[in-house]
């Protein structure tokens, strides 16, 4: 007894389909008798075989696809007598394995560090995350690395602070914002501006929102404040980015720099980033684990070198208002004061409605007091419609 | 010894017809005419017409009879009056050169050298302007030469002609007029290897790689560029197969910085490949991203100024460099 | 037969008995192996591109019997039969096929490109018409260096349509090469037939065209293509320049192992079959009284018993190792 195969047809056959048997069980075949005809997704082609027998048993039906080395069909040597009744073969199909789908993970813009650098930061235990870069796009290079290696600071590496775990990280701290904000004030005009915003719908609006939510779940204000911040700088693109080596370069995804203070004592601003294209949920969310993060002292390094802007927040103090300090290279900060009720005129009546007090810090080499206030007045329509944040 | 680009090679052919009797020259005008670019002036006279052989145009046909020549027995140096009409050859040179020696199990080897004018810069047009070296350094089986200076026009031929295997010689039209030193002491051997890239110029701050007619260019801009006080280092490919990786690894993990110029088209240009391997290589050594120069994406154009604007040139290197040092 | 001729009809002699029974045998031989290549192929003990000579046996029989030993040889990529009549054993052969160390190429090649450099045989050459101006090199190298030999230049009727066949031809004329160009015509280049793809199809007028001498020759009548040959052989010898040969003959299979043959007519097929190159002249043979069947039963034995050796050889050869991959791009020993 032996086997007739399908056999390969050229070199890009992989399979075929049986069209037709030439034979039938008892049939004698001789070599070189074409017993069938297969389809190959080219053309029908004969089908030979390559030695003297009796056909025994079809194994494949006209019309199967079968890949080439299938058994098609059981010959019985010449003068072989049959085998009795009994042992069949089965084919087995490997079953395709379905590859697991990559997560799609979307990084968000990162520090640009040269690889030369961040190794030798890494042989110099130096902090490159603290480092501002002098190289094309900013990025972090060697000279940067070791320059802030070198005993009492550099030039061309500012520092920023950041969560550090050493024991003197307070004091470090400390000297960082020091040299950041003395530098703000020394090389950035600032301007400042005033706008009172009625927040009436906004808290209705976000209490509508919040009902039957678990604590957990609800929306804070202060999202919605980021958020509608975000939508004004889509329109006032200069309020949004960086001044450096003497000009503006906006940016524009609004990675806004959210002041967060720390329980021992500081301030950091890491960045939620683009803000303006993420749904309020998931902004809560990204603002939850950023205080989270920033408190535990494990920043990404993106996060601080990213945002294009700062909003401070000191409502929860119960201040009215904040004239706040720039954060270089950035050209702008937004504050918010309490929300509190006030008095106010509306339509004529005296009324008392909840309102903010929003200010803006803005650069004044890049913009000028009339586009800072038609931001603020953006900022205030944006928060008259949260429905539409 | 002052000598030009053009004589530099005609030495170099002229020592090699006379030191071995295998080797011939062939090509389009090589013999009475004496050469396209004047090399093999009065080699007709003095070695004769069968070993300073005119051929038809038929590149096709002449590069396979080279090819068949070199299988029985003879050292033949082939030459294809530019780079453009070589892909008439480019069968024989691609399907019957490079793979002999394998499809045949290591049975025979192919002791060809082809040469061949290449390059853009003399308002040729867009049909005789081509640098397509990238195309014969992707083929494994062939080794590819790109003689920049007057001592490699001199020195490589004689080792390309003992090598066993295919060699092309790519010879920059705008080199030929080039002159410079050599030297010339008493039984001086001219060979240099074949096998190296080459620091043309030291530097520190960045390396430019560059290979061909873009040679003097590169070096014409490093000068200015240390005018201001920047140091860049001038690499020279020299050998386009196979790349010398080590030497281009040695110079950017030095210098931290890379400039690739290549009068090649950027898209699959050999610069791509050169920056391929320098980031394989040199990744956690790079200080910034590495910078392309190469010919814009156009058919070479007739106008000078257009010609010029298409090319690389040594200002697009000044600018190419300054913008990877930020300075 | 005349000068820039036709042999088609000419009636020639009988050989002797023992050189009509090898060019026999030879056919049987080459006929064997093929059908053994076949059947492998299915079994795919052979892959990627099989061409089969079976049916134009007697045109590599016939021309191979008319060189001598130091003659170069170019061939296509259809030269299973032509390198096993150069004289590379049949086992070489099998194992280049099942891409065994032991093969001809060593296994880097294939059916496609057996090589055998002792033997002067530059390969199978799988670029239609690029055989041509390798064998014009061939020939220039050997007049330079003074050595008296023919270079035969195999090749089918479809590469008279390349470039490389005209540049070649030209050359060859031109420089007065001792080249042999042997044309075999089956008739159809893959599924083109050649009045489908060349405006003249008389390929001797081509070639005459660049004042080389012709031959146009029975393909399958291995007595005229072996006499035909000789003939082109000792002119190229003693004059020095070009010849060019066209033998008229028909492949009875396939153009390769993936071909359902939809271009040529079955009846066309079998009309050629019955002129077969081993079953025509063993029947002029046995007529002659020079074969009895019995002594056909042996060749044919002889025959398949080469082959089963072979094929046990190149099953039992070993494949080289995946650690030599990168052998024999370059000559090992670099420069000399």
């Amino acid at each position: 007894m032996f086997d007739f195969t399908l056999p390969s047809l050229g070199a890009d056959m992989d399979e075929g389909k049986l069209i037709e048997w030439k034979v039938k069980p008892g049939d004698t075949v001789r070599k070189g008798q074409v017993v069938a005809i297969v389809d190959t997704s080219k053309a029908a082609v004969d089908v030979e075989i390559w030695q003297d027998g009796v056909v025994h048993e079809l194994l494949v039906e006209p019309g199967e696809r079968i890949p080439v080395g299938t058994v098609l069909a059981t010959l019985l040597e010449p003068g072989e007598k049959p085998p009795p009744e009994g042992a069949a073969s089965a084919g087995e199909r490997a079953g395709k394995l379905t590859p697991a789908a990559a997560p799609g993970a979307s990084e968000a813009a990162r520090q640009r560090i040269s690889p030369a650098a961040r190794r030798r930061a890494e042989a110099l235990g130096v902090d490159i995350a603290r480092l501002m870069g002098s190289g094309p796009g900013g990025a972090v290079t060697l000279a940067d690395v070791e320059a802030a290696a070198q005993p009492g600071a550099s030039k061309s590496a500012e520092t920023v602070p950041v969560a550090h775990p050493e024991a003197d990280r307070n004091a470090e701290m400390r000297r960082a914002i020091a040299a950041a904000m003395s530098r703000s004030k020394r090389e950035i005009p600032h301007y400042y501006l005033v706008e009172t915003i009625p927040m009436a719908r906004a808290q209705r609006w976000l209490a509508q929102v919040n009902e039957g939510r678990p604590i957990t779940g609800r929306l804070l204000m202060a999202v919605l404040q980021l958020k509608a911040v975000a939508a004004a700088l889509a329109q006032y693109p200069e309020m949004n980015g960086f001044f450096r080596d003497g000009r503006f370069e906006s940016v524009p995804a609004a990675h806004i720099g959210v002041a967060i203070s720390l329980r021992q004592g500081g301030l950091i601003a890491p960045a939620l980033h683009d803000v303006g294209s993420k749904p309020l949920d998931q902004l809560m969310r990204e603002l939850a684990d950023l205080v989270k993060r920033t408190r535990a002292g494990s920043l990404r390094s993106s996060e601080m070198s990213d945002p294009t802007i700062t909003v401070t927040n000191l409502g929860e103090q119960g201040v009215e208002s904040v004239m706040g300090v720039i954060y270089p290279p950035q050209v702008a900060l937004v504050g918010f004061g309490r929300i509190m009720e006030r008095p106010w005129v509306e339509d004529g009546t005296l009324v008392v409605t909840p309102t903010v007090v929003a200010s803006l810090a803005a650069d004044h080499r890049v913009s000028d007091g009339h586009r800072g206030a038609l931001f603020l007045a953006e900022l205030r329509e944006c928060l008259q419609r949260p429905e539409e944040l | 010894m002052r000598v030009s680009y053009r004589e530099a090679m005609r030495q170099a052919l002229h020592d090699a017809l006379v030191s071995d009797p295998r080797v011939f020259l062939m090509g389009e005008d090589v013999g009475r005419y004496g050469g396209t670019y004047a090399v093999s002036k009065g080699f007709y006279d003095e070695f004769g017409p069968e070993r300073i052989r005119d051929t038809p145009l038929s590149e096709l046909g002449f590069v396979g009879a080279g090819i068949g020549a070199a299988l029985g027995g003879m050292r033949p140096i082939v030459e294809v009056m530019t780079v453009n009409f070589s892909l008439l050859a480019l069968d024989q040179i691609v399907n019957s050169a490079a793979l002999l020696r394998h499809m045949s199990g290591g049975q025979v080897s192919v002791p060809l050298v082809i040469r061949m004018a290449t390059g853009a810069g003399r308002q040729l047009a867009a049909q005789h302007s081509h640098s397509l070296e990238n195309w014969y350094a992707h083929i494994p089986g062939i080794r590819v030469l790109a003689p920049a200076t007057i001592a490699d026009a001199r020195g490589m031929l004689a080792p390309a002609l003992a090598d066993p295997d295919p060699v092309v010689i790519f010879e920059h039209a705008q080199l030929y007029n080039t002159e410079d030193e050599l030297r010339d002491e008493p039984n001086e051997d001219w060979r240099c290897d074949i096998e190296r890239a080459a620091i043309r110029r030291p530097g520190s701050r960045l390396t430019v790689i560059t290979y061909g007619g873009s040679l003097p260019k590169a070096l014409e801009a490093a000068d200015e560029l240390a005018r201001d006080g920047i140091d860049v280092e001038v690499l020279d490919l020299r050998v386009l197969r196979p790349l010398d990786t080590e030497t281009i690894a040695e110079s950017v993990s030095r210098t931290h910085r890379a400039v690739i110029v290549d009068e090649g088209w950027r898209s699959g240009s050999l610069a791509a490949e050169v920056m391929a391997r320098i980031v394989e290589r040199c990744f956690y050594d790079l200080d910034a991203p590495p910078v392309r120069v190469c010919s814009e994406e156009v058919p070479i154009p007739y106008a000078k100024h257009m010609e010029d604007a298409a090319l690389p040139q040594a200002a697009k290197i000044v600018a190419a460099v300054r913008e990877v040092l930020n300075v | 037969m005349n000068e820039t001729g036709d042999m088609t009809e000419a009636v020639t002699g009988m050989p002797e008995r023992p050189f009509a029974h090898r060019l026999l045998a030879d056919m049987l031989r080459i006929r064997r192996m093929e059908e053994k290549c076949a059947e492998l192929y299915g079994a795919q003990k052979i892959r990627g591109f099989l061409h089969l000579y079976i049916g134009e046996e007697a045109c590599a029989t016939g021309a191979m019997h008319a060189l001598d030993a130091g003659d170069n040889v170019v061939a296509t990529y259809r030269e299973h039969g032509h390198a096993l009549l150069r004289g590379v054993p049949m086992d070489a052969i099998m194992a280049e096929m099942f891409g065994k160390a032991a093969g001809c190429s060593r296994g880097r090649g294939g059916s496609m490109h057996l090589f055998d450099a002792a033997r002067r045989f530059y390969g199978g050459n799988a670029i239609v018409g690029g055989g041509l101006p390798l064998a014009v090199g061939l020939a220039l190298a050997d007049r330079m260096q003074g050595i008296r030999r023919v270079t035969a230049c195999f090749f089918g009727e479809g590469a008279v349509a390349e470039g490389a066949f005209h540049e070649g031809m030209n050359l060859a004329a031109l420089w007065r090469l001792p080249v042999l160009f042997l044309c075999e015509n089956n008739l159809y280049a893959m599924g083109t037939a050649l009045d489908r793809s060349e405006s003249q199809t008389e390929l001797c007028v081509k070639a005459a065209s660049y004042k080389v001498p012709t031959l146009k020759v029975d393909g399958m009548d291995v007595r005229a293509v072996h006499e035909a040959t000789c003939r082109a052989a000792q002119q190229v010898r003693e004059e020095g320049g070009p010849f060019f040969v066209e033998f008229r003959t028909f492949r009875f299979r396939a153009h390769s192992m993936f071909d359902p043959e939809l271009y040529r007519d079955k009846a066309e097929v079998e009309e050629w079959k019955k002129r077969g190159p081993i079953h025509s002249f063993s029947a002029q043979l046995k007529a002659a009284g020079e074969l009895s069947e019995d002594g056909f039963l042996d060749l044919d034995a002889a025959a398949e018993a080469e082959v089963a050796a072979a094929v046990a050889f190149a099953e039992a050869a070993a494949w080289e190792p995946v650690e030599d991959l990168l052998r024999d791009v370059t000559t090992p020993g670099g420069r000399s």
